[in-house]
């Protein structure tokens, strides 16, 4: 009999760039720029919130899934079902770690997906196809027609756009097949570097656009930085609930806390390994690619050349719509858009396939799949999931809701459980003492108390509003509340003027399925474990 | 915009800088994990 060698990372560094590179997506370069630039809730107020959220959350929860996660590695799981069996030692506790499961591959449903289009565009940009001129109704339409917006089915066939989701979703699961260490590792080892060099080409390139239209004085790059960054009233906003929403939100996704990956990849790290500042360099190098880099180029760009009605419209309308049209309008604008499409990409790839681990780690393990079975299982299973948020393109409506379920509610859900497992099932003392086994440096005392106490509290609070906002519709007022269903749930049931979505709930009945058939997964891996 | 952006840079050159002068652990790399008693059940 031979034995199989443990999969595991070759260096520190390669998990820190693998932890950085499931973090670093799309909404450092899209997302969190819209959101300082918000004239309501952004500015000062909003950057002193989502400091304080990283502060007192999204570090904090970070440190907490690196410690659970290397914890459940020494006891011989990778994945959340199993690191959670590990650690509850209770029938139920291995379903406590179903949404670990659950929550990355169907984030993975749709990510891979809109992966594709900025690979897409990259290519587009490369090449000249998306110079289309000044009319911003063109490349409106140029995402319409590469997306499907306007019909379902519309991008299958032998079109580009399905071709290159074809090559993505299929370079994703080539990278998985090598392995954590030559694949996930070795191309987050290549591609951070390269991502933040490009970034960094990109935001010389934008700090010396001046004024691209002499005509128009008020419209340069910084009265753009100006616009975004310039603090407002910060008294006022911080004393309104929806700035801290939305600053606690953005933390939470950033770091993909919550989300299962960090926990399966610190699960392959050794008893001795530190996670104290691997967790932080991880995290920091996400701020810096959100903040620094990020804040700096995107929202500034469009407005040096757009002005502010530009910047307003979303993630997706900013990085697809505004920004080639931007691009188009400067000095061998299609090799700086098909830079930006590639960072995307690349920002893309290294989230995506932290998605697929959690999966490969849980199948492997659980079931007792070889490398190819779980690969070829969890293909199956997300070439299904992708089928449908391709085929179902419409207004995005799939791909939307699966976003609304999995990718907002799930990671919020699975976040508050991670803190409150920590403290009080594997224990606050203990994990304390666990997190500093092997460190390089300590955490300061202060957030002995901040695990234990604020972050539960703080997240328990802004998960409730959260909820109460996104599900229930709460108009965010204390003083005169109002709650009018949201079209996520109009979308399920239906209301005046609102008809329900037979594709939304179509969508909702796959998820649910989906999470029937992992509860039944995992059912038969816990009577794999207890055999054992 | 300066602190924002110096305070996130200054972190993440700090912690570049401790990981890559830090300890080395020499038996990372291709090392045989130390079997212990209670880990002998399942290896």
């Amino acid at each position: 009999m031979t034995t199989k060698q443990p999969d595991g990372w070759s260096s520190k560094l390669g998990v820190i760039m693998a932890v950085a590179g499931s973090a670093v997506g799309l909404g450092n370069f899209l997302r969190f720029p819209g959101l300082v630039a918000d004239k309501e809730t952004g500015g000062g107020a909003f950057l002193i919130a989502y400091f304080i959220s990283l502060l007192i959350v999204g570090l904090p929860i970070c440190w907490v899934e690196w410690t659970l996660g290397r914890f459940g590695g020494t006891q011989g799981f990778n994945s959340s079902p199993g690191i959670f069996h590990a650690i509850i030692k209770k029938p139920w506790g291995k379903y406590v770690g179903l949404l670990g499961f659950i929550i990355p591959v169907g984030v993975y449903f749709y990510y891979v997906v809109i992966e594709s289009w900025c690979l897409g565009y990259a290519w587009n940009s490369f090449t000249g196809g998306l110079d289309l001129g000044k009319d911003p109704k063109a490349y409106a339409d140029a995402f319409s027609a590469f997306t499907g917006l306007k019909a379902d089915g519309a991008v299958l066939g032998l079109g580009a756009p399905f071709l290159f989701f074809i090559g993505v979703f299929i370079l994703n699961f080539v990278i998985i097949y090598r392995g954590l260490s030559k694949g996930i590792e070795f191309i987050c080892n290549w591609g951070m570097p390269l991502l933040i060099a490009i970034a960094l080409i990109l935001l010389v390139r934008v700090l010396t656009l001046g004024t691209p239209d002499p005509t128009k004085p008020e419209l340069s790059v910084w009265s753009g930085l100006g616009y975004m960054w310039n603090p407002h009233d910060i008294s006022k906003g911080l004393s309104n609930p929806a700035v801290w929403l939305k600053a606690a939100s953005q933390i939470f996704f950033t770091l993909s806390v919550g989300f299962g990956v960090i926990i399966t990849y610190a699960s392959y790290l050794k008893k001795n390994d530190d996670v104290v500042l691997s967790g932080l360099t991880a995290t920091a190098a996400n701020e810096f690619c959100e903040v620094g880099l990020g804040g700096m180029i995107t929202v500034p760009a469009a407005f040096a050349f757009l002005g502010a009605s530009a910047v307003a419209g979303g993630t997706f309308a900013l990085g697809f719509n505004v920004l080639p049209q931007v691009f188009a309008g400067m000095p061998y604008g299609h090799l700086f858009g098909g830079l930006f499409f590639t960072l995307l990409f690349i920002a893309a790839i290294t989230s995506s396939l932290s998605m697929l681990q959690p999966g490969i780690a849980f199948l492997e393990e659980g079931l007792g799949l070889d490398r190819r079975g779980s690969v070829a299982l969890l293909g199956l299973v997300t070439a299904v999931g992708c089928t449908l948020v391709v085929y179902f393109s419409e207004g995005l409506k799939a791909l939307s809701t699966v976003d609304f379920w999995i990718g907002d509610i799930g990671i919020f859900l699975q976040g508050t459980i991670l803190i409150f497992v920590f403290n009080f099932a594997f224990g606050s003392e203990r994990g304390w003492t666990e997190a500093h086994h092997g460190a390089d440096i300590r955490i300061p005392r202060i957030f002995k108390f901040v695990i234990r106490w604020i972050s539960p509290t703080f997240l328990s609070v802004i998960f409730l509003m959260f909820v109460l906002k996104n599900v229930a519709g709460w108009n965010l007022s204390f003083s005169s509340p109002v709650f009018t269903p949201t079209d996520p749930i109009l979308d399920l049931i239906g209301g005046p003027g609102h008809p329900a979505s037979g594709v939304a709930r179509l969508t909702a009945f796959f998820l649910l399925l989906f999470a029937a058939f992992s509860a039944l997964m995992i059912h038969r891996a816990g009577k794999r474990w207890d055999a054992r | 915009m300066l602190i924002s952006v110096g305070a996130v840079t200054g972190l993440f050159v700090w912690c570049l800088i401790k990981v890559l002068t830090g300890k080395k652990n020499p038996e990372h790399l291709a090392h045989i994990e130390p079997v212990e008693t209670k880990d002998l059940d399942r290896r």
